[in-house]
């Protein structure tokens, strides 16, 4: 069950996208989530799509697996579509009953939605799917260094950022173990009222908790014992590199951008 | 026969980047009331196989029977629940699944979620525990002040209450000091006397193979390379020893004196066997 999702793993490869800089990545990633906002007509979302279709073409991975991936997700996405449908005002009427109506302007609204939503989390999902954490975490320490000035602090957070995601894999994991134990006593996850449901997520939380907090503790022994002492002027064993590849991702991106806003237009 | 593998094959995620063999082709039985080992270096599917064993894993292809039980990949979940309660499962580290406020409410946990009273499961827990050793006064503590040793005896008594026919033991004394481990092997080998279980141990200690085992399966790159008696198994100790397993602490002296001129009918594998053996070889003029 916990294996069908694949938003925020990564697949280890060699394709082109998985070896660009991982501050590139971030930053366009995120660039391309604003721009999604910026589609209006049909033309814009053909481009749009077709350009992430290229994205998923270039990461040597299946669609299949997006569609299956990303299928636990639409649930979601429909789900705040249709209360955008129900309780958008403005434009023709063609339904209502109480607060609840289908407007002109609903239909529009809630289908930008649906399609601006599915464009962003395949979008996330490439990002995790071909940067390893750790060079996401490194990513994001890079691109927060200019906030050092005003005394954030940026090791610390990269630091707690990466911790984070080493133990994603090793929690889920556990949970599995858990769940597979609980289940042998007898615990059924996916059967019964939400009541009975939610009841049976305690004997999974408390030990998983549990757990966690004894492996923090481990965790923050090893490193004292280490000699680590905050992060102060540390040196990097994992050094970035921007390639040519990187400048031409940005160029592309660029060059979508402003197609966009040429179509918008038309 | 109480479980028997025909032509079982297990695939892990399937149709996806992280698709991986995980029983291949595995077929075998295991006759009532006998203590089964399943021994293999790690990753070689062990914990896979036992996990088909009350239906946690379905098999991709191929049939479970475990008793009256048949699990097949179009098995329901519907179904499992009274396979669940058949098929006792004891996991690696089972004090990770402690979770309630006392012990006894944790070890009633199972017997509860299978349908019995609350003064049912009660007796049940107390009588649980009592076979694995707590004392009563523990049982109104909570799970979370107690010894290592003790929670992991809670966690069995939470297997054992539910009272399992079959019941499956993966590296059950996993982080145990050697007194520890010898108790609770103990402790497994009076279970299924009294209560006529099935035992199945997956073990990385050849002693415990060689000490309680009838039967044992030598799994290796997801497959069952070997299955027989523990002295059929450790007859060659070359191969044993290309599986990247070991022999039993007694065969392995035995084959260390056989170099010093000492000669054995068959290995021993046990220190009993040993000592048998050892007697009248021994210069009776020693001192």
């Amino acid at each position: 069950m916990l294996e069908q999702l694949t938003l925020g793993r990564y697949i280890p490869g060699h394709s082109w996208l998985h070896r660009l800089d991982p501050r590139a990545k971030l930053v366009l990633a995120c660039y391309f989530i604003v721009i999604a906002f910026l589609t209006t007509n049909w033309l814009t979302y053909v481009l749009m799509f077709a350009f992430i279709g290229g994205v998923i073409f270039l990461t040597g991975l299946s669609f299949s697996y997006f569609v299956r991936g990303i299928g636990p997700l639409i649930w979601l996405i429909v789900f705040t579509a249709i209360l955008q449908l129900l309780f958008t005002p403005g434009g023709h009427i063609y339904w209502h009953w109480g607060i609840l109506m289908i407007t002109s302007t609903g239909i529009q609204t809630s289908t930008a939605v649906f399609l601006r939503f599915l464009l962003i989390i395949t979008m996330a999902t490439v990002l995790t799917l071909t940067t390893a954490p750790l060079a996401i975490a490194d990513g994001v320490e890079a691109l927060l260094r200019p906030l050092r000035v005003i005394h954030f602090p940026v090791a610390q957070t990269a630091l707690m950022l990466s911790v984070a995601l080493r133990f994603v894999p090793t929690l889920l994991d556990e949970a599995q173990t858990i769940m597979n134990a609980q289940r042998a006593r007898g615990v059924e996850f996916n059967n019964g009222g939400l009541i009975k449901r939610l009841r049976a997520i305690v004997p999974l939380l408390i030990p998983l908790f549990v757990g966690a907090i004894g492996r923090a503790d481990d965790l923050a022994t090893a490193m004292e014992s280490r000699g680590y002492q905050g992060a102060t002027n540390r040196t990097r064993y994992r050094v970035l590199k921007w390639h040519n590849a990187d400048t031409i991702a940005v160029v592309v991106i660029l060059v979508l951008n402003i197609v966009l806003v040429v179509l918008r237009h038309m | 026969m109480a479980i028997t593998f025909d032509h079982v094959n297990y695939m892990y995620q399937p149709n996806s980047p992280f698709e991986a063999v995980g029983l291949s082709d595995v077929s075998f039985t295991v006759p009532s009331e006998s203590f089964t080992a399943i021994i293999g270096h790690t990753g070689s599917g062990k914990s896979t196989l036992v996990q088909h064993l009350n239906g946690l894993l379905k098999p991709t292809s191929g049939t479970v029977t475990v008793d009256d039980f048949q699990l097949t990949a179009k098995t329901t979940n519907k179904h499992l629940k009274s396979l669940h309660q058949h098929v006792g499962m004891v996991f690696q580290f089972p004090e990770n699944q402690l979770f309630d406020q006392t012990v006894e409410r944790d070890i009633a946990f199972g017997p509860l979620n299978f349908g019995f009273t609350n003064e049912e499961a009660m007796s049940l827990a107390h009588q649980a525990a009592h076979d694995v050793g707590l004392p009563d006064e523990l049982l109104n503590r909570s799970p979370f002040e107690l010894s290592g040793g003790q929670m992991r005896r809670v966690a069995i008594a939470g297997v054992l209450a539910s009272q399992p026919r079959v019941l499956v033991l993966d590296e059950p004394t996993a982080g145990l000091d050697p007194r520890g481990r010898a108790e609770m092997m103990a402790m497994f080998a009076k279970l299924k006397a009294d209560q006529q279980l099935t035992v199945i141990l997956v073990t990385h200690q050849m002693d415990d193979v060689a000490d309680y085992a009838d039967q044992a399966l030598v799994m290796a790159h997801s497959n069952l390379i070997k299955a027989g008696t523990p002295a059929e198994i450790f007859a060659d100790p070359e191969w044993v020893k290309a599986q990247q397993l070991a022999l039993p602490t007694a065969a392995n002296f035995a084959q260390h004196l056989v170099t010093r001129g000492f000669e054995f009918d068959s290995l021993p594998l046990t220190a009993e066997q040993l000592a048998m053996q050892l007697r009248g070889q021994l210069p009776k003029e020693g001192r």
